[in-house]
């Protein structure tokens, strides 16, 4: 294929990830760039050129080696759920932005730390960057079946290595917090892992389906090539130790990596992300290895006796049948996982380098100094110049190192190197008693053990069995020969590596931390790391600090660094979260873990360590003290959570008496109206009565038809009188319960033609038509006197209400299984909806103003509510074509308890 | 002859405050509420008027009110004769523009005097 089409197919699929990444920068928070499947994805980014291209190699050249890589990740990935959980949780807290920070805070902001990890990632990765570089390189070579250019501006790789440092640097440092989410990059990241995926499956499908007629058929032939069967066995025990520990390694490796580490827990968005993470992820590396095997031994049966590179399979089998298209592709899916690699193990390094090596040893004096938006400028412009440094360099180690070694070899070395954080990282999480020094000397044994048995050896070249050092050892010592250290023979050299460096690295690490105890800084925070979900809230309360410290010198720091605006925005937030009075002068012990945080997305916990004590005068605690104020502010934390218990139960009960209350209080002004509007209706008829007696008594002229009128008035108010006083007491007893009522089977038409009876007159005077509907006899327990007193009542209003001409009152009486329901209606003026429910209040006043005059006595209906109510029924005032309509219920079984 | 206006829905009170009215030579106009009160004041404009409070309808504030914005009720006197006695009760009555409050029960004679002392001023 032409490599000027390859370039423009290549630049066109470049444009299309910036695209993307541009995209996801702007949409922010946006459902596509912010959910579990883009994080699953992005994790994806472990699988490299070297998964993509080596694996194969590994299959092709000695079986089922590849696996272990892929194993251990699949094994670990459960884990997650707690211990990822647990990582991001701190992480977050404590705006943590590598592993490199994770580390150094841990051991007490230790700056030496920082760095020591930095130097052990940047040892590690840029060779592994390089490696991606190299696959990139040869494979645009294999695929345009061109030679590779000596000369640095006729290599495409220069140009993709450029192409690249410009965009990671672009889209990977956009926010001085370093612990700030990279949107467009997890995006593209995420875009590619599904590209790489999607290729590689086309092309297994493409060998296992069209090339070969299943994977049967690859099976049988590839069966009749020699050494199959030995390839294909795990091979004994020892090596069997071999796959467990580079499942091992690779278990450490998905923790541990700095592009591990950025996508894993930097770039987490929610914790919940995780739950799908953890079966989505191991299901991505199965798919991806499904094809391994095939294409592997596709390639040895086409290829065999060729003189190829195993590692080239997958874009040399369909160049063999000529298939341009597919060629093409399988280079894009090659293409997507190395540059991912590239990007986001850029991204992360660089944090490092300028956080933790650059900013603490070097920068921080003069930044200091600068202003707040020079600061951040130069904070970014460095991370900026990191990325792209980092890249050109790895570029160089490619140019100029030659890197001989099959692409799984060199991943593996670095991996081991890494590996070399684990117990520390580990002993971080869940030893309290892990310290500084710990950490520090069992980092550098490992890696000494490393360069010892892996690199000095790989730097001599690991085939040149001339070599003195590594046939006969150091000096001569049979012991010290790098690949079978004290005579360890029967392990490969990577786990062989990883076995002695793991081993007196964790010994170190475990004497050391015991032997030496750690200061409180470390003691502190190990609480803190260890004990994450007690301190999830308020986490700053568990930092212990002592000393004088001055609000105004600590703002102004972060004035420098986070600007005025956002720094008042956080000391804001603080007073908030701690209650605290924004005009104290002094700064306690969480306003410095505080402002430690705030600074350390920035420029580092260690710088920020650096920073913040530089204004604040400290005092230096005891172990056992920090210890004694550990166990106190742990009891704190559960009193604190008692009593924000208790507090709510308070609230809830204080609530409930402010309901109670503002009910006591209705009930006592609605006690004071029934008083006042009970006063004015006895007063009305003595004052009628009074006033005729008087007339009666002074007047003797009076003539004899108006005396007996008179006389008349006095005996029916009187009457009325007394009628109020029974209706008043009645309802009383109803109210506190004197009452009873004596439910017995009564007929409830017989009820109703019985009370309607004593009316008969009036309705007759007033010219109105009754009219019941009932269409045969009800049966009902009920109390016979009480609801014919509610009947005759309502009647009696009906009777009221109906117009001058052309009354009519119609009772309807109707049944389901359980109730019979009787209700009243009138053609008169109607009630309005509004007064619905209060008609049965006491003394009900329509529209509710004290003024008007009630109609009839006032305590009809709210008599008629206690009788119905007694019964277990209900009455109620509903709308109706015309004037008014009062129902009421009554239970057809004796199930009243009254 | 002086005209009398008295308003109140207890037809028996009112019974005995017109015969005693018509006894000493009143001419005695009669509303049972507010409203009609109101309609009876568009032609006939009395001298005084007894007004109950509490009565459906148009309460006795409510016509009070109406009475004072009239021009040609601008002399006449107004009672308030209420079951309403508290204090305050009373108070508000007079606030509103009342001559006088009396409370129920009330004397038939101390009523007669009122009203002429009120016409006397």
């Amino acid at each position: 294929m032409n490599s000027i089409l390859l370039l423009i197919i290549l630049s066109g699929y470049l444009a299309v990830l910036f695209f993307i990444a541009h995209w996801a920068e702007k949409k922010g928070n946006s459902k596509w760039t912010n959910n579990p499947y883009v994080y699953t994805l992005s994790l994806a980014v472990y699988c490299t050129a070297w998964t993509y291209y080596g694996s194969i190699g590994v299959a092709a050249k000695s079986g089922l080696g590849y696996l272990p890589i892929y194993l251990g990740p699949i094994i670990i990935a459960p884990s997650w759920i707690l211990i990822l959980k647990k990582i991001i949780r701190i992480s977050r807290v404590n705006k943590i932005s590598s592993i490199a920070d994770f580390i150094s805070l841990r051991y007490g902001n230790s700056r030496f730390l920082g760095a020591i990890v930095t130097v052990i990632c940047l040892t590690g990765i840029l060779p592994y960057i390089a490696l991606q570089l190299k696959a990139i390189s040869e494979t645009f070579h294999l695929v345009t079946k061109t030679a590779t250019n000596s000369f640095i501006f006729d290599d495409t790789t220069t140009y993709v290595a450029v192409a690249l440092a410009l965009f990671a640097s672009y889209y990977g440092t956009r926010y001085v917090d370093a612990s700030e989410k990279r949107k467009g990059i997890v995006t593209a990241v995420a875009m590619e892992s599904i590209l790489k995926l999607v290729f590689f499956v086309i092309i297994g499908i493409y060998v296992t389906y069209f090339v070969f007629d299943g994977f049967d058929d690859i099976y049988q032939k590839a069966s009749l090539l020699e050494n199959f069967k030995e390839k294909n066995t795990i091979g004994g025990l020892p090596q069997a130790i071999n796959w467990f520990l580079l499942c091992v390694l690779s278990m450490f490796a998905i923790f541990l990596l700095p592009r591990q580490f950025q996508v894993s827990v930097i770039e987490n968005n929610r914790e919940n992300h995780i739950n799908t993470a953890v079966w989505l992820f191991p299901l991505y590396l199965l798919i991806f290895n499904l094809f391994v095997y095939p294409i592997a031994w596709g390639g040895n049966i086409l290829f065999e006796g060729q003189d190829v590179n195993s590692d080239s399979y997958s874009l040399l089998i369909p160049q063999f049948f000529n298939n341009k298209t597919l060629t093409v592709l399988v280079f894009l899916g090659g293409f997507s996982a190395a540059i991912s690699m590239i990007v986001v193990s850029s991204i992360g390094l660089s944090t490092m380098l300028t956080n933790n090596v650059l900013i603490p040893y070097n920068l921080l004096g003069k930044l200091k100094s600068d202003e707040q938006t020079i600061s951040s400028r130069k904070i970014i412009n460095s991370r900026k110049f990191g990325i792209f440094i980092l890249i050109i360099l790895s570029y160089f180690i490619y140019r100029y190192f030659g890197l001989d070694y099959s692409l799984v070899s060199i991943g593996l070395v670095a991996f081991v190197i890494i590996a070399q954080l684990a117990p520390a990282f580990f002993g971080a999480l869940f030893w309290r008693r892990g310290s500084r020094l710990g950490a520090i000397y069992s980092i550098i044994i490992g890696f000494l053990i490393c360069i010892y048995t892996l690199l000095i050896p790989y730097t001599i070249g690991i085939s040149n069995l001339e070599s003195f050092f590594i046939s006969k050892g150091f000096m001569g010592i049979e012991l010290l020969r790098p690949f079978q250290l004290f005579g360890l023979d029967y392990l490969q050299p990577v786990p062989h590596a990883l076995f002695w460096s793991l081993l007196f690295n964790s010994f170190t690490y475990f004497a050391v931390s015991v032997s030496f105890k750690g200061n409180y800084r470390e003691r502190n925070y190990a609480e803190m790391f260890v004990d994450i979900n007690k301190y999830i809230i308020n986490h700053e309360n568990a930092f212990i600090w002592k000393g004088t410290a001055y609000r105004n010198d600590i703002e102004k720091v972060l004035i420098r660094f986070l600007g005025e605006e956002r720094t008042k925005r956080a000391m804001n937030i603080f007073n908030v979260k701690y209650n605290v009075d924004k005009n104290q002068e002094l700064a306690d012990a969480r306003l410095i873990k505080f402002s430690e945080n705030l600074l350390t997305g920035h420029i580092g916990t260690a710088s920020a360590r650096i920073l913040i004590s530089s204004v604040v005068k400290e005092e230096k605690i005891s172990l056992p003290e920090v210890l004694k104020i550990l166990e106190e502010s742990k009891e704190n934390i559960i009193t604190n959570k008692k009593l924000t218990e208790t507090s709510k139960e308070l609230k809830e009960i204080s609530a409930k008496l402010q309901t109670a209350n503002s009910s006591l209080i209705k009930k006592d002004l609605q006690k004071d109206e029934f008083l006042d509007t009970v006063t004015h209706e006895l007063r009305t008829p003595i004052t009628a009565i009074r006033a005729a007696s008087e007339i009666l008594h002074d007047d003797d002229e009076i003539p004899e038809d108006l005396r007996k009128q008179f006389l008349q008035n006095i005996i029916s108010e009187s009457d009325r009188l007394n009628r109020l006083i029974d209706k008043i007491l009645d309802l009383e007893k109803f109210e506190t319960g004197k009452q009873t009522i004596n439910p017995s089977k009564n007929n409830l038409s017989n009820t109703i033609e019985k009370a309607i009876e004593p009316l008969q007159q009036l309705i007759k005077n007033k010219n109105i038509t009754i009219h019941i509907e009932s269409k045969h006899k009800f049966n009902a327990y009920y109390d016979e006197d009480r609801i014919f007193q509610v009947i005759t009542n309502l009647v009696s209003n009906a009777i009221k209400f109906c117009p001058e001409k052309e009354g009519l009152i119609t009772i309807q009486i109707a049944e389901n299984s359980d109730f019979i329901q009787t209700s009243v209606l009138d053609n008169g003026k109607g009630i309005p909806t509004s007064d619905f429910e209060v008609i049965f209040d006491k003394f009900y006043q329509s529209t509710n103003q004290n003024i008007k005059k009630p109609v009839g006595s006032g305590l009809g209906l709210a008599i008629c509510r206690q009788i119905i109510e007694h019964h277990k029924g209900r009455i109620w005032a509903q709308p109706s074509i015309k004037g008014a309509c009062i129902s009421f219920t009554l239970p057809k079984n004796k199930n009243t308890e009254n | 002859m002086k005209k009398i206006l008295i308003v109140d829905d207890e037809p028996n009170i009112v019974m005995a405050l017109e015969y005693t009215f018509k006894k000493n030579n009143y001419q005695v106009f009669i509303a049972r509420d507010g409203q009609e009160a109101l309609d009876i004041l568009k032609t006939n404009y009395p001298d005084v008027i007894i007004l109950d409070i509490m009565m459906p309808m148009v309460d006795g504030y409510a016509t009070l009110e109406q009475i004072k914005k009239e021009d040609n009720l601008k002399h006449t006197k107004v009672i308030f004769l209420s079951a309403k006695n508290k204090e305050s009760d009373i108070a508000k009555g007079l606030s509103l523009g009342a001559n006088a409050y009396m409370t129920k029960p009330f004397s038939i004679k101390k009523i007669v005097d009122q009203v002429s002392e009120l016409l006397e001023n």
